[in-house]
């Protein structure tokens, strides 16, 4: 079996009892045997509340992986991620807006569609600001710029927020988790991540020939603005969707394919599923995690991967140092 | 069977860089394109790779115009080497050289056929014992050499390469002078090469054009083209082209007066 192979293998099996044991874990545990009495006052429980958050888990997990994966290709750039190029934050500010006019509150949908709105807009932007000049530096830049500029308006829709109600809406919101989101919601946004992601899976053979840069990929016949717009949708529905239903989980599109890169190997094109998979994996792992954290209230799951992502961030920048300054 | 370029204008942020270049090149012969720096020898080499659009004038690909091609198409039939490629990721050798033949895979992986010709462009460069190095860690030699399997990789008619022998030691300089020699006389493809060292262009071109300040100064077999009067008004040097014992070199005695 070749290590690809392998590594397919042991992420699916990692996700299959990761899923299980997402059925069982939390304040309430639920053994095997109240998952076939309907009658037990476990069953809502695990169908009601906990498959649907599993299920979300995976969704998410595996679009912001390939999303992270498609934008480090693209870019040639193992910083790139949803969260650290601001296409998170402008997604959440798109469906903030929505919350703090009412409209999400009414109808969900609205949310997906400006979360998603959000999202393209920002690597619409991304894609300007740094374009072909597609040096670290320049796209790091970028990216803060964007998530000043969407933690600017979120902060100017908390402060005109019109009730107190909105305001806690939208904290709770903006700090990302997968707690008491419905089947409904799922329903909504999963067509929406799987289509984002069957778009990144057509810029597989583009993202390897930009191993060799623009000049290189261009020379070997790939179409450049074709593939920027592949990018552009595909990011915009996986990671956008995602986010109009979770808020924003950073770091998830960073860590997995760092991780995974020296088992499966660096070709771009090559990382984009295993990092589906290894996404997956993660959310749903941390996911559990803070559900078994001791405490009044639930840690938000966006700031448990953000205390675990930032000192890998750290860590990373240090590491390629040099690289930036030279 | 041609590539050509047809009175090619090219201004770049209002400066010319070619001023109307006229050439035909044939299949089979290395051509060599000189010139002293800035005088647009990488700007020509890339509009007849079909990979940037003159301001006037056009490059015919058997006469097609070569913009008029769809990418793929002229990615299978001309492979281009940059001056300085990138090499972004930590991949493998045998993994960069099979980028080569992402005109004929497209989304599908590797296949077979695919198999046996990175295989062969991997011998053909003498870097199949590299095939596991990791592309980041070879020496300037080596990678040269890799980027040159995998431009062979699609077996193109047309090779193009800007500065190949940059970084090379003169003994793999003098290997990769052979390779090319024999890609074109023994396979038939058209070479098309921009280089810095004369005695080597001399040593293996069968035609050189040598270009200053966008046009062309001279052009034929090397005994008219590196002429003295050329190498002085090209290059401000003096320099004869000798008759060695195992080829011609270029002898720069010092700067013209």
């Amino acid at each position: 079996m070749s290590r690809r192979a392998a590594t397919f293998a042991g992420l699916t099996a990692a996700l299959g009892v990761l899923a299980v044991l997402s059925l069982m874990a939390g304040r309430v545990w639920v053994p095997f045997g109240a998952w076939m009495d309907q009658t037990d006052p476990r069953w809502p429980i695990i169908f009601d509340l906990r498959l649907p958050r599993t299920l979300l888990a995976l969704f998410v997990g595996a679009a912001l992986g390939m999303s992270g994966a498609a934008m480090q290709g693209y870019t040639r750039n193992p910083l790139a991620d949803p969260g650290s190029l601001g296409v998170s934050s402008m997604a959440a500010f798109g469906a903030v807006l929505t919350l703090y006019l009412g409209q999400g509150a009414q109808a969900p949908w609205v949310i997906s569609v400006a979360g998603m709105a959000g999202a393209l807009a920002a690597v619409l932007l991304l894609l300007a600001l740094a374009g072909r000049a597609s040096g670290v530096v320049t796209f790091v830049l970028s990216g803060v710029i964007l998530n000043t500029m969407a933690g600017a308006g979120v902060a100017l829709a908390l402060s005109l927020a019109p009730n107190p109600w909105a305001v806690n809406e939208i904290v709770n919101w903006i700090m990302g988790s997968l707690a008491d989101r419905s089947a409904d919601e799922l329903a909504l946004a999963a067509p929406f991540m799987v289509l984002g992601c069957v778009a990144l899976m057509f810029t597989a053979p583009a993202l390897d020939a930009l191993t060799l840069g623009e000049t290189g990929a261009w020379s070997l016949g790939v179409d450049l603005p074709r593939t920027r717009l592949i990018l552009a949708v595909g990011v915009a529905l996986a990671a956008g969707a995602s986010v109009a239903i979770t808020g924003v989980i950073g770091f998830v599109g960073l860590i997995v394919p760092h991780l995974l890169r020296p088992v499966v190997g660096a070709r771009p094109g090559g990382l984009l599923l295993p990092s589906a998979l290894g996404g997956a994996v993660l959310v749903l792992a941390a996911d559990i995690a803070v559900r078994l954290v001791p405490g009044a209230n639930e840690v938000k799951l966006g700031v448990a991967m953000a205390a675990l992502g930032g000192p890998f961030f750290f860590a990373l920048l240090m590491q390629m140092r040099r690289r930036i300054a030279g | 069977m041609s590539l050509k370029a047809r009175h090619l204008q090219v201004r770049l942020g209002g400066h010319p860089v070619l001023a109307g270049i006229d050439a035909a090149f044939q299949p089979g012969q290395v051509t060599a394109i000189l010139g002293p720096n800035g005088a647009g020898k990488s700007t020509l080499l890339t509009a007849l790779a079909g990979l940037s659009r003159p301001d006037t004038g056009e490059v015919t690909l058997d006469d097609a115009p070569i913009q008029a091609l769809s990418p793929r198409d002229r990615a299978r039939r001309l492979g281009f080497i940059p001056q300085t490629p990138e090499l972004a990721w930590a991949v493998d050798v045998e993994t960069l050289v099979g980028l080569g033949r992402i005109p004929f895979t497209g989304a599908r992986g590797l296949g077979a056929e695919d198999e046996v010709a990175v295989g062969l462009a991997l011998q053909a460069c003498d870097v199949a014992g590299l095939a596991r190095r990791d592309v980041t860690t070879l020496s300037g030699g080596e990678r040269a050499r890799v980027l040159l399997a995998r431009a062979l990789a699609g077996d193109p008619a047309w090779l193009l390469a800007d500065e190949p022998l940059a970084g090379l030691d003169p003994g793999h300089a003098l290997d990769a002078c052979d390779l090319f020699r024999r890609l074109a006389r023994d396979q038939g493809r058209g070479v098309i090469l921009t280089l810095h060292d004369l005695s080597l262009a001399a040593r293996m071109a069968d035609r050189i054009l040598v270009l200053a300040e966008g046009r062309i100064l001279a052009d034929g077999p090397p005994q008219d083209a590196l002429a003295p009067a050329v190498l002085e008004a090209a290059y401000g040097v003096r320099a004869r082209l000798v008759e060695g014992d195992s080829g011609l070199f270029v002898e720069v005695s010092g700067r013209a007066p």
